[in-house]
Order: C-alpha cells, then sequence, then structure tokens
C-alpha cells in the first residue's frame, strides 16, 4: 500500500461527522424536525431550556444509532451514558449540550471503500448521539445577530475515526462512502445543503516515521468539492509554516469558499474545558441484545455487501459492483432490469453509462426516471439476442424516454414495435452483408491495399463504409469478421 | 374563619364538599392574609415577607370555579382547598422568579407537573412563596427580594431554602404550601418554623416545573400542619411522570395516608451515634429525646445505628450540588428569557454582567465552586470522588436499616438563629446542614415533625429517615406521634391575629 | 491545596461572571475555605467503587426511558417568547456572533 507524500509529507487525516437522524421528533422534545420552518416555532420550551424543563428521549434516534453500528460492524454498547459538555454560545440554550463522552452508543467499526484500484479502510473509534445547536442568522440585523432555535434538539449521530486517512482524495471518497451509509440504511437523509451531513477534517503532517504533528480542525466542511479543496490547501499551508521555521498551533479553522483558504476562527476562550460530566437529568441508555438482534432482523442488505454479491452472483466487476451499489434504487433498479434481460453487464453498463448520464444532466433522481425497469430490460434483450446494436439501441432508449411507447403494449412490445416503427433492426442475413462488404472493397481499392499492408486506420475506415452502406443496420462484430476474413 | 387554622385539610375538604364552607370565602380569608405578608425592602410590623406573589383576581377565579365544581357534585379530593407553592414552581398564573434578580418578572408558559397536579384535585393557588434564590440556602436570607422571617419570632430566620413556605404555613396565610428539599430544604424549614413537612424519596414527584438547582436530589414535597395533611397533599403530588421527566420512579401512585394508623408496636427506631455529637444543642436534644419517650410509649424500640460518614455528607453535598447547579443555570444568559444586561457592547458583555447582575453572591459563590470541581484536572478528586463516597453513603443507610425500621434523629444543630447571624458566614450554615444532607444524598425519604419548643421558645423538629419508598411508614410514625402530643398543634401568636 | 487569584479569574471566566477585585478577593478567601473543609473527603479511600450519579440506581436497575418518536408539540412560539428580553422577526437577538 503506498502512502503519498506531499513535498515529502505524510499527511494525516481523522474526520468527526455529524449527520442529522431522519426523525419526526427532536431527540429530547416532541417538537418537530422539519427543514425550513419559520424562526423559532419549532423550538419547544424543552428546547429553548425554559426553567424547570427536562430531556426525555426519543426512541427513534436510538434506533438509528444501532442500524448505523450494525452497518459498520461497530460494538452497540448495552449502556452507554449522557454527558453535559458545557459551553457558552447562543445558539446553544441551555449553555450545555447533551452529548455522550465517556461511554458512546456505537464503539469501533469500520468503513471501506475504493480509491482507484486500492481498497481503503478507515477505522471507526465511536459513534455517539447528541443534540444539534440552533442558528445564528446575521444578514438583517445590524450589530445584532438573530438566535433561530428550531434547530436546536436535532438528533445527531456524531461518527469519529482514527487518523486512518491519509490523503485528501481519500478523505472524500470516505466521505462519499459514509455518506451512502448513512443515506442507504435510511438513517439521514443527506442533504449537505441543508447542513444534514457535516465533516470536520483534522488535518496535520510529518515525516515518514515522525510522531503525530500538532492537528488543526477544518470545521463544517458541507460538500465535497470544497472538503478536498480546504484540505488541499491547509495541508499546503501547514508544510509551508513548518519548512518557515513556525510550529502549528492547535487551531479551529474554517475554509472559506470564496478564498480558497482556511483561516483560524477567533479563539474562544477555554475552549477545552467542557468540564463533562454525566447528565443527571438522563439515566443511563440500556439496549439489549434482542433489540440489537431485531433491528439486524429488520436491515437490508448493506452496500458493501451487496457489491460483493453481484460480483459474485453476476460476474461483474468491481467497478461496477461499487457503482451500482450507490444507491438502494439504483442496485434494485440494476437488478430488476437483470431479471427482465438475463445480461447483467450490458445492463450495468447501460446504467453507468447512458442512464446516469441522463439523470446527471437532468439532475433527476433515479426515482424521477422514465424509463421503467422492465423497459430498458426488454430494449437490453434485443440487444443481446443482436436484434438490435448498442447505438441504435440508444435511439429505441431515447424514445422510451420521451414516451413515444404505447402505455397499453407490454415493455417488451413497446420496444419492439419502436424498433420495427423506426427500421432500426440489425442486419444479421450473413449473406447480405457479405454481398455490401464485396461492393465497398470493390469501390475502395486503395485503402484495401493500406490494409494489406498493415494500416489498422485503413481497415476502420473501411468498416465504417460497411456500416455506412448498410445503413447502421449491420452488425459491427459480424462486419468485422467479414472484413477480415476478405482481406486474410 | 381563624379556626380554619386549626382544621384538617381533610376536614376542610369535607366542609367545603358539604356546603358548610364556601370556597370563595376560604380563599378570600387566607388571601387576605396573604397579602399582608409580602416580602421587601419595606417589610416591617408582623409581616413575614412569607409571599412573593400574590393575585386576588387569579385566586377569585380559581375558588368560584371550584364553588363551580362543588354545586355540580364533581369536586376533587381537595377541591377549594387553598395552596401556596414555593416559586420555584413555574405557573402560569403567577410570575417565577426563583426568588432571583434573574428572573424578576418571568411568566411561564406552562405549569409546574406538581402545580397541575394539586390543581387537578381542585386545589386553590393563593400565590408565589419566597425562597432562598435558585433554593440555595437554609435561612431565606439569599432571596433578592427580601427575607422572610420566622413567625415564632420575626428577628430570626425561618430557615430555608423553603422559608417563605414554612413561615406561611405556620403563620396560617395558608393551609398548607408545597417546598423543595434539595439538601434539607423542607425539613430544616419545617422544623424551625413548628410546621410538618417531608421529602419524598426521590424521583416520587416530578421535577418538570421545578426550576433545577441540583438535579439529582432536587425533590418536591407537601409543608402542612400535620402528618395527616401532608399524607393528603403527597398522594395527590406524586407520581410518575413518564412523559416530562426521565428520572421520575416508575412506581405507581399511592395513597399515603393507608397505614397512618399501623401501631407502632415493636418499630425499631435508630438512633445514629453520629447524630448525637457535640455540635447538637442540650435544647434540640432535650426535646427530641422528649418525643423519643412518646415513641416508646406507643411501643417503639430505640437502637443504635452507625452512619459513619454523616460529616463527610457535608463536603460530598456542596461539592455535588454546586457542580450540577453551575450547569443547570448556564441557561440564564439573557438571551431567551429573564434579566439582560442593558446595552450589551458584545457578546462577552452580555453573558458577564447579565449573570453578575441577574445572580445573588451566594448563587455566584456555589457556581464558582461547581464550575472549579468539574472543571479540568479536579473532576477525579472532587466530582468522582464526592460521587464515590455518596454511594458509601447510601451504603451506610442501608446497612442500618437491617437493624431497624426508621431513623430518628434532629433535624438541626440548633433552633433557628438570629437574622444576620450567619449571613456573614456561608460555610457556618453549610455545616448546620450536616443531619439533613445524608438523607439527600442517598435519596432516602426524609420528615420534619414537630417535637416542642427549645431556647427561646422557638420550635424544634425531629427528622425521621425511612428507606426507599417508604413514605407511609414516616407518616405513620409522625401521626401516631401527633395523635399523643399537641406539639404540631402550637401555633406562634401571629397565627392567631386577625387581619388588620 | 490553595487556590490562587488567577483560579478565581479563570473559573468566573469559564461560568461568565464578572466580579470586581473587592469580590474576587472575597471570593478566593471563602473559596479557600470551603476547600479546606472538602480536604478530609479528598483522603477517603474509594478504591473499587462506582461513582453513584442517580441516587436510584441504589435503589434499582434504572434505565433511561424512550419515548416514541412523534413530533406533538405545536408552535408556541408566542407564548415561549412572553419573557423574550430581545425580540424581532420571531428571532432572539444578540449582539454580533462573531466566528
Amino acid at each position: 500500500m503506498s502512502t503519498r507524500l506531499v513535498q515529502g509529507y505524510e499527511v494525516v487525516i481523522g474526520f468527526e461527522t455529524h449527520a442529522q437522524l431522519s426523525t419526526q421528533s427532536k431527540i429530547f422534545s416532541r417538537a418537530p424536525t422539519a427543514f425550513g420552518a419559520e424562526p423559532n416555532t419549532q423550538a419547544c420550551a424543552v428546547d429553548l431550556a425554559l426553567p424547570g424543563t427536562l430531556p426525555v428521549m426519543n426512541r427513534g434516534a436510538v434506533e438509528r444509532a444501532i442500524r448505523f453500528g450494525l452497518a459498520v460492524g461497530a460494538h452497540v454498547a448495552e449502556r452507554s451514558v449522557f454527558a453535559r459538555k458545557n459551553y457558552f454560545y447562543p445558539d446553544l440554550p441551555k449553555g450545555y449540550q447533551i452529548s455522550q463522552y465517556e461511554i458512546p452508543v456505537v464503539q469501533g467499526g469500520t468503513v471501506q471503500f475504493y480509491l482507484g484500484d486500492e481498497l481503503k479502510t478507515v477505522r471507526l473509534v465511536r459513534a455517539h448521539l447528541e443534540e444539534d445547536a440552533g442558528k445564528s442568522l446575521h444578514e438583517d440585523f445590524v450589530g445584532m445577530s438573530g438566535i433561530d432555535l428550531n434547530r436546536a434538539g436535532t438528533p445527531l449521530l456524531e461518527i469519529v475515526t482514527e487518523p486512518d486517512i491519509r490523503s485528501s482524495d481519500e478523505a472524500v471518497a470516505y466521505a462519499k462512502e459514509l455518506h451512502k451509509i448513512v443515506t442507504w440504511i435510511g438513517i439521514c437523509d443527506g442533504n449537505m445543503q441543508e447542513g444534514s451531513f457535516r465533516c470536520d477534517a483534522n488535518v496535520s503532517v510529518r515525516k515518514p516515521g515522525q510522531p503525530l504533528g500538532t492537528r488543526r480542525e477544518i470545521k463544517n466542511l458541507n460538500s465535497f468539492k470544497f472538503m478536498q479543496q480546504a484540505i488541499d490547501y491547509e495541508v499546503r499551508w501547514q508544510i509551508e509554516q513548518i519548512e518557515d521555521g513556525h510550529a502549528i498551533e492547535q487551531a479551529t479553522v474554517l475554509f472559506d469558499p470564496d478564498t480558497g483558504e482556511t483561516r483560524a476562527m477567533r479563539t474562544k476562550e477555554d475552549a477545552a474545558d467542557y468540564r463533562y460530566f454525566p447528565d443527571p437529568d438522563l439515566p443511563p441508555l440500556m439496549i439489549d441484545r434482542e433489540w440489537v438482534e431485531d433491528v439486524r432482523a429488520h436491515m437490508s442488505e448493506l452496500p458493501r455487501v451487496m457489491a460483493a454479491r453481484l460480483v459474485t452472483q453476476y460476474g461483474l466487476p468491481d467497478y461496477d459492483a461499487t457503482t451500482l451499489t450507490q444507491s438502494q434504487a439504483m442496485a434494485a433498479y440494476f437488478e430488476a432490469v437483470v431479471q427482465a434481460c438475463q445480461q447483467p453487464k450490458l445492463a450495468s453498463n447501460w446504467i453507468m453509462g447512458e442512464v446516469s448520464r441522463r439523470l446527471n444532466s437532468g439532475e433527476l433522481s433515479l426515482e424521477q426516471l422514465p424509463v421503467s425497469a422492465s423497459q430498458l430490460g426488454a430494449l437490453i434483450t434485443r440487444i443481446g439476442d443482436n436484434t438490435l446494436s448498442n447505438n441504435a439501441g440508444k435511439q429505441v432508449f431515447d424514445a422510451l424516454w420521451t414516451g413515444e411507447a404505447l402505455a397499453s403494449q407490454s415493455p417488451q412490445a413497446q420496444v419492439d414495435a419502436l424498433i420495427e416503427a423506426k427500421g432500426l433492426k440489425q442486419m444479421n442475413d450473413s449473406s447480405a452483408l457479405e454481398a455490401i462488404v464485396d461492393e465497398v472493397l470493390a469501390a475502395n481499392a486503395d485503402n484495401v491495399a493500406q490494409v494489406k499492408a498493415g494500416k489498422d486506420k485503413a481497415f476502420n475506415a473501411l468498416v465504417g463504409q460497411v456500416m455506412k452502406a448498410s445503413k447502421g443496420k449491420a452488425n459491427p462484430q459480424q462486419v468485422n469478421a467479414v472484413l477480415k476474413a476478405r482481406l486474410g | 374563619m381563624n379556626d380554619l387554622h386549626h382544621v384538617s385539610l381533610a376536614e376542610m375538604a369535607r366542609q367545603l364538599r358539604e356546603r358548610r364552607l364556601g370556597a370563595v370565602e376560604v380563599a378570600t380569608h387566607f388571601q387576605q392574609r396573604a397579602a399582608q405578608h409580602l416580602a421587601g425592602p419595606n417589610a416591617h410590623g408582623d409581616n413575614t415577607g412569607a409571599f412573593l406573589a400574590v393575585d386576588a383576581e387569579v385566586t377569585q377565579a380559581q375558588a368560584q370555579a371550584a364553588q363551580a365544581r362543588l354545586d355540580a357534585g364533581q369536586g376533587g379530593p381537595l377541591e377549594g382547598v387553598p395552596i401556596a407553592h414555593k416559586d420555584i414552581f413555574v405557573t402560569r398564573d403567577f410570575p417565577t422568579t426563583a426568588g432571583s434578580r434573574m428572573l424578576e418578572g418571568y411568566r411561564s408558559p406552562f405549569d409546574a407537573t406538581v402545580v397541575n397536579r394539586l390543581a387537578q384535585a381542585g386545589m386553590v393557588a393563593l400565590g408565589k412563596l419566597n425562597c432562598d434564590e435558585f433554593a440555595m440556602g437554609s435561612a431565606n436570607e439569599n432571596s433578592a427580594y427580601g427575607v422572610s422571617r420566622n413567625p415564632w419570632d420575626l428577628q430570626r430566620v425561618p430557615g430555608g431554602s423553603s422559608g417563605g413556605s414554612a413561615a406561611a404555613v405556620a403563620a396560617g396565610l395558608t393551609p398548607a404550601a408545597t417546598g423543595t428539599d434539595t439538601g434539607g430544604s423542607i425539613r430544616q424549614p419545617a422544623s424551625f418554623c413548628g410546621i410538618t413537612g417531608i421529602k419524598p424519596t426521590y424521583g416520587r414527584a416530578s421535577r418538570y416545573g421545578m426550576i433545577a438547582y441540583a438535579s439529582s436530589l432536587d425533590q418536591a414535597g407537601p409543608m402542612a400542619r400535620s402528618a395527616e395533611d401532608c399524607a393528603l397533599l403527597l398522594s395527590a403530588m406524586c407520581g410518575p411522570d413518564p412523559d416530562r421527566d426521565s428520572t421520575s420512579l416508575d412506581v405507581p401512585a399511592e395513597d399515603f395516608r393507608l397505614r397512618l394508623n399501623d401501631s407502632l408496636q415493636g418499630l425499631r427506631i435508630g438512633l445514629p451515634a453520629q447524630f448525637w455529637g457535640d455540635g447538637l444543642a442540650d435544647d434540640v436534644r432535650a426535646a427530641i429525646d422528649q418525643a423519643l419517650a412518646e415513641l416508646k410509649q406507643l411501643g417503639a424500640v430505640v437502637v443504635p445505628v452507625q452512619l459513619p460518614r454523616t460529616e463527610l455528607s457535608i463536603p460530598v453535598y456542596y461539592i455535588l450540588a454546586p457542580a450540577e447547579a453551575s450547569s443547570n443555570l448556564s441557561r440564564f444568559d439573557g438571551v431567551k428569557f429573564g434579566h439582560r444586561a442593558a446595552d450589551p457592547v458584545d457578546l462577552l458583555d452580555l453573558y458577564r454582567r447579565t449573570r453578575s447582575e441577574g445572580f445573588g453572591e451566594e448563587v455566584q459563590r456555589r457556581i464558582m465552586i461547581g464550575t472549579y470541581v468539574l472543571s479540568h484536572g479536579y473532576y477525579d478528586a472532587y466530582y468522582l470522588q464526592a460521587q464515590k463516597i455518596r454511594r458509601m453513603i447510601a451504603s451506610d443507610f442501608q446497612q442500618a436499616f437491617t437493624q431497624c425500621d426508621v431513623i430518628a434523629g434532629p433535624v438541626a444543630p440548633t433552633v433557628a438563629w438570629a437574622l444576620g447571624e450567619k449571613s456573614a458566614d456561608p460555610l457556618a450554615s453549610y455545616l448546620a446542614d450536616i443531619y439533613t444532607l445524608p438523607a439527600s444524598l442517598a435519596g432516602l425519604p426524609g420528615m420534619s415533625v414537630p417535637c416542642g419548643l427549645g431556647a427561646g421558645g422557638m420550635p424544634v423538629g425531629m427528622q425521621l429517615i425511612g428507606n426507599y419508598l417508604q413514605e407511609s411508614r414516616l407518616l405513620n410514625v409522625a401521626h401516631q406521634l401527633q395523635r399523643q402530643t399537641d406539639w404540631h398543634q402550637q401555633r406562634p401568636a401571629l397565627a392567631s391575629k386577625e387581619v388588620a | 491545596m490553595s487556590l490562587q487569584p488567577d483560579d478565581i479569574r479563570r473559573i468566573a471566566s469559564l461560568a461568565r461572571l464578572s466580579l470586581s477585585s473587592y469580590q474576587s478577593e472575597r471570593m478566593l478567601g471563602q473559596l479557600n475555605g470551603f476547600f479546606d473543609l472538602v480536604e478530609q473527603m479528598r483522603a477517603v479511600d474509594t478504591q473499587g467503587i462506582e461513582p453513584l450519579a442517580h441516587p436510584v440506581a441504589a435503589m434499582q436497575d434504572i434505565a433511561l426511558r424512550l419515548r416514541e418518536d412523534l413530533a406533538s408539540e405545536p408552535n408556541n412560539r408566542e407564548a415561549n417568547q412572553r419573557s423574550a428580553p430581545a425580540v424581532e422577526q420571531g428571532l432572539f437577538l444578540v449582539p454580533r456572533v462573531i466566528e
């Protein structure tokens, strides 16, 4: 395994990710968690920390934590403890955050993903439950900030890695894989613009073999693109500092997307002394093994497991399997298409290719795909049985996309009707093909000579001529075979 | 109407039910008295400063509603009976200050569960009672709105932190009051004012709506003129509150009157050696001995027991309670509610000035102690160590309860002291908590029962401590004592005075 | 173990309290007196003893009660903000927060 050095330095990165859990109500109160409500209309007495209020734990948040623990192969603690993290900030109504400190609900676990060809494993230290803070708004007020506590109390799962990551590429790949996991298992909606998935990266550099350098924490990275930029800048900055003879001071930094730079936040005084102690308002969280097994039994196949299965079951390359399992929806679509056409590799090519391209350019989700799995399956069936060339298939796909098919017909009938209507049937009759080939050879004597002299380009030009002469209906493989036979 | 000062709550409720008494006349009688006892810098004459807020309109409206229910035969068990609430409980109908400038004029949008339950039982609220600021204190001298004074001797303290509650009941301003007890704040003022009060097992009464001081110690309880009255109130106040309070015990609501008349024959009363040390004043010792003699007459036997870590309970409590308080009080920051410093220049200024202006000295002191013992480097040596000794103290009690059924002893080393006597030396009043702190730390139920007068004609209370969930037994012992004696019926002269 | 004026400053800062020099001096004296009281506690041998965070735990096994995930709190903004010192457009106002 290679470690990429930057200017001779090893980059060491650890991640802390805050994933907002997709519960209906807050972690400690019964106020709703929906995004985008009018300020402070979803902040009840408990969320506002009104005198006399107390926390009551949301079962849905715990259940999601268990799901996560199972998804990453971690230990789900039988007993975990909530602790108060004390600090003053206007978006923190109680003046402390209820979190977990010494004994978190999820312990250990790993996240695996491919970086290029290499399989990477990032170890998790822990994942724990805590409450989100509110928001400060600065725009409308002169010299003041407006505090909206709607978000205060939204359940978070804080997921912490060991400092196993060695490059910004790897960091982004990890973050994407984690994002996939939490959305796949349905515990988080993964909406990074809305702040559902926020990453902090702890970055340090060192000469190989040296002890860990001082790290700086880049906070609130909520896009993969910015994540990469921020880490790259920070690494270069730290190296420059060290090379100039300056020591790195521990700091919390923010990434400015406009300048592309990281800069240290105003130091929060006594930032490190949170005076953690077990929250006396909340007895220990007990999770018996039965509950864990019950959650496990109701979980659908995890992406890594499914990818491995696609490889063995359908003979797909790892790359395909990984790409197809980017979401439950895509994986399900793939398997439905295969069921219809029995052509796993073709199905994979079409989904990773044409389907994905159109979804991306139209900014559509898979659920909005106008071509059903059975339709695509029917199309691929006709490519597989040589009725249709791949290229011609695109025209049929186009027609299906724009809704030209007759709703009353079965998918196979729809596809066949379109093939017929557009005259796309591939020529598979060898004698007709041979006749065309002979005509083309006769008309292109120079090319023939060049091919015999060993020029591949000339051969391809002949193939092109044959295809043109057949009005695209020739089977390209057949054309190749026949030409080769003729030219010797 | 002054007869009402001698009538049990059960009797009053019956008379109301039978329409021999009207809810409005009862409410008016007490409300008029209460209005003469509002705390403030100009409090003079007989004013005990027991009340922080009254509202004639609110009380009248509640009384009328109670009467309507009584007329329709739909009254609750305490329908039309007045109650006043320690100003630690949030109420929608009255402001809540917790005795602090920090919450001057604060109006809660919800009622405390305990307040709700008593209202559902039909009780009519007279107003809010004075207390030490955020329940921190043993003399009600830490209230930002003025001291409360002992009705037996207005130059003396009523005790704390539920000083206003005790004074109000003793002075006949209300037939009953709610209090809270974290380190003795129901028991000690009850003792100083000659009334009966009980702190139930931790978790029996919901803490929702009780402004938090020390979360793992705070408990609500009734303060009234007899064990019987306390039993009736406690039954209405207690019960699981799983939707709102995660520390509420999952134990069904109980009628605490059921065992009031059990015989005391063979009851083993444990007397901890450590409760009878040199610090205990002779007059207090004598009064308690008297009470024990009565109990022996009723068939009880006394056995010596050991609570070896009694003295340690002082540092343990004064580490743990301030630690929790320092965190609980962080929400008072001038942002969402309560006091806010004028024209803050920046956030830091907002926080510092708001809190320094809003909190009194004792509260600031305890926040400092609490912040210190939780801070980096000190947590293990102080906080964690205190929690461990706490467990040892709880075990000591279990050990003692293998040899006895209830534990008895003093509530406080002396009778009520003079106003100002201990206010200069906070440590002195910490030390005086020695007998009440152990049961608080263990979460055990504890009661104060009047047992006569001591030096200066001031009341003395005897403490009864029971094992977990044994409130009925404590009330039983107290009730039997009260059937034999009339200490609990003694009243200060103030209580008989008509409204001027 | 004795506190120094620096300790008072540090703790007051953590607690967001502002003490005058007179108050700080007083506080220092009182806290030192208090911690003398506490010293005897530190010497106690508590080897092998578990801390008692919840008194109920000494009575029975306790577990955190879990409630169903239902959003049942209605919008009560007006009542909740009735005692707010500074509110505009439904937001709590504070001096500008600078990151």
